[in-house]
């Protein structure tokens, strides 16, 4: 459903993405690893609309036929019409606010209708009280899912690392998107926490949302990818299930050195 | 020991620093200049410096732990009052024209119009995070709008409000169209030059606003029809009443407006703040980024808070003009701005009390010191005080100006930092002020 075409992306002559294709299958979880450096995060820029590539498309099919040439859009339009949404490396919560408020937040668009965009809402008209209702409703979901609802009236920056990462997937999840681009979600999570996201993220994708994951932790890509794509100074040098992919003496060249005899 | 010796050091500075400054005075006499040496005065200073510094370090000598409790308590109680504070001075803003003072009346008014220039730009500031230093622009198309309109088109108050305000409001848009892209100062040059801009154009556009000379004879506002003129009879509130015309009436008149004007910015605010728009301003204050990858449109965003505050700065423009009956240039100059952006960050970004009281304070305290000081200038008969007894209302600015910087370096959030949240599954809980987002533009 989502399909990267030729995709070039360039910062001054540094080419970061190169002539690169692949397809991301609706219901699955497509993981694009390679080492540091590698061009997994422009690749996620240039699909959530944070960057422009130079070259080539990205398509994304929703589930009803309608089709987003995503490398056309400004990012706002993105996750709010072509529904990708996206988590970030550094984690980038409103710190400030409750995490109760950081899911209505993500609700903004939804919300905004409902208010007649501003004018209505303020003099008390309209069937915005409705609809603040089911955002709530979509807001304690997630919150209970996540089991952060004894701490929905704290500041999100408040909360501890695993808690914040959990945090930005929900809002993520609160757009509804039938993309979800996960940037790096285990680093920094204790065994633990790792095993939680994992049944987390099997469930996002059993609820309906494919996703697409840049991870280091090889445990978490193995255990629950359908799909890898390997990349390596911005090419794709291997793709295929896991099993496929672990074999491939060109991945295990990327990561570990050339050996002699290859 | 190593405190004291530290604020030996600050008093020499200072020694160094005043014993010009202050200690010698120049008078013109019939011979020319004589030089007069003002040693209490200069030692009043240096022991001023000494001890402030002592007192300084000690403070600063406490964990700095304790500091940070210190200050969170404080905020608590403050917000916990803070739920007594307002009603108590909306009462007393309502109340205040019953004292029948015309100065109180004067002063309340003008208090209310910064009060409601501070809620108009905390929108800005305090809400979206944009830094706007030329709120003043704003100020000024409202009051030139209704002069003009007044005065060319013989509207009335009433249907010239909502106009100056809309006017004033697309031209916060137009302002926000090609800046919105910068940040932080980059953002706050190109708006204190916008401010600069509409202030030179209104001086030089002779033709359209009479330049440097003003517009006069603006019209004052009706109470539903009915003037407040000083010839009473027909037509007029008095003579309706039946009651002697007198100045007072109209100041009173002007002064409700104000007080409404200033209640329904307020309203505004807080209602919107619980809306999303509200809380999309506030989540791009917190992190633009997150705000995009979660669908909002940035520049809308920026530019409803940007229209919106410049709405409201329209209104207070035009209520400016009406009750000076006159307006020129020189009303609309940088300090302006300034002042309502120091009543924003001294009540503290985002707090509509803390914008109230910082303005109370800043617009009302300042007048009230130069009264005060007067006073106190006068009783000081003893010759000990010669010299400075007089000029001791002159010293307001330096006295206020410390005041800013204690009070700045106690609580750097502002007045009333931290922040209520919009939504609550509990009962809702305030946000230290250190969590918060101060905005980058």
């Amino acid at each position: 459903m989502l399909t990267v075409s030729s995709l070039t992306m360039t910062f001054g002559g540094l080419k970061a993405v190169e002539d690169l294709s692949f397809e991301a299958r609706r219901g699955e979880i497509t993981a694009v690893i390679g080492p540091n450096g590698a061009g997994k995060t422009t690749v996620f820029n240039c699909v959530t609309g944070f960057y422009r590539p130079g070259e080539g498309g990205i398509t994304l099919l929703h589930p009803d036929g309608k089709r987003f040439e995503l490398q056309r859009m400004p990012g706002h339009r993105i996750a709010a019409r072509a529904k990708v949404a996206r988590t970030f490396q550094n984690i980038r919560l409103f710190a400030g606010m409750t995490v109760l408020e950081n899911l209505l937040v993500a609700q903004h668009n939804t919300l905004m209708r409902a208010t007649g965009f501003g004018v209505l809402a303020v003099l008390g008209l309209g069937h915005y009280r409705a609809a603040e209702r089911v955002a709530m409703d979509k807001a304690r979901y997630w919150l209970d899912l996540m089991a952060l609802t004894a701490r929905a009236d704290d500041p999100a920056g408040a909360l501890p690392y695993g808690a914040q990462r959990r945090l930005e997937i929900a809002r993520a999840m609160c757009i509804d998107p039938v993309l979800l681009c996960l940037d790096e979600p285990a680093a920094g999570l204790n065994p633990r926490e790792t095993e939680e996201l994992n049944q987390l993220l099997l469930r996002i994708r059993d609820g309906g949302c494919s996703l697409l994951l840049i991870e280091h932790d090889m445990g978490v890509v193995m255990r629950i990818s359908d799909h890898i794509i390997v990349l390596d100074h911005g090419r794709k040098i291997s793709d295929g299930t896991p099993a496929e992919v672990r074999a491939d003496p060109a991945v295990i060249a990327a990561y570990l050195g050339e050996t002699e005899d290859a | 020991m190593k405190p004291l010796r530290d604020a030996f050091l600050s008093a020499l500075v200072a020694l160094g620093l005043f014993a010009p400054m202050v200690g010698l005075v120049t008078e013109s006499t019939d011979h020319g200049l004589t030089l007069h040496a003002r040693p209490v005065a200069t030692a009043v200073v240096v022991a001023l410096v000494f001890f402030g510094r002592l007192a300084m370090l000690t403070w600063r000598g406490r964990s700095r732990r304790d500091t940070v409790a210190a200050n969170r308590r404080l905020a608590e109680t403050v917000t916990r009052t803070g739920r007594y504070i307002a009603p108590v001075l909306l009462l007393a803003a309502v109340a205040l024209p019953f004292s029948g003072s015309r100065y109180y009346v004067d002063l309340g008014t003008l208090v209310l119009t910064y009060v409601m220039l501070g809620w108009g730009l905390n929108i800005v500031v305090g809400l979206a995070g944009l830094l706007d230093l030329g709120y003043v622009a704003f100020y000024a198309v409202g009051a030139y709008s209704y002069a003009i309109l007044a005065t060319t088109f013989d509207l009335g108050f009433w249907t010239c409000l909502p106009l100056a305000g809309v006017l004033a409001a697309l031209w916060g848009v137009m302002l926000g169209f090609p800046v919105l892209r910068l940040r932080g100062d980059y953002l706050a040059i190109v708006t204190l030059a916008f401010g600069e801009i509409i202030r030179i154009v209104i001086t030089n556009w002779v033709s359209l606003t009479n330049g440097p000379n003003g517009i006069s004879g603006i019209p004052r506002p009706t109470l539903f029809g009915l003037t407040f003129s000083m010839e009473g009879g027909e037509g007029t509130v008095s003579g309706l009443l039946g009651i002697e015309p007198a100045t007072i009436q109209r100041v009173i008149f002007l002064y409700y407006i104000i007080l409404g004007l200033a209640l329904l910015t307020n309203w505004v605010a807080l209602r919107l703040r619980r809306l999303p728009l509200g809380r999309a301003w506030e989540a791009l204050r917190e992190d633009e980024v997150a705000c995009r990858s979660l669908g909002i449109n940035v520049t809308n965003t920026k530019l409803t808070a940007f229209a919106i505050g410049a709405m409201f700065g329209g209104f207070a423009g035009a209520f400016f003009a009406t009750r000076q009956a006159f307006i020129s240039p020189e009303s609309f100059t940088f300090i302006e701005s300034a002042t309502v952006l120091a009543i924003v960050v001294l009540g503290g970004l985002g707090s509509q009390l803390g914008v109230a009281l910082a303005a109370v304070v800043m617009v009302g305290g300042l007048e009230m010191l130069r009264d005060l000081l007067s006073t106190l200038g006068e009783q000081m008969n003893s010759p000990f005080f010669a010299g400075v007894a007089g000029e001791l209302p002159l010293y307001r600015m330096l006295i206020f100006g410390l005041a800013l910087v204690t009070m700045m370096v106690l609580r750097p959030r502002g007045l009333i930092s931290g922040r209520t949240p919009s939504a609550s599954l509990g009962p809702s809980r305030e946000i230290a002020a250190e969590l918060v987002a101060e905005g980058r533009g």
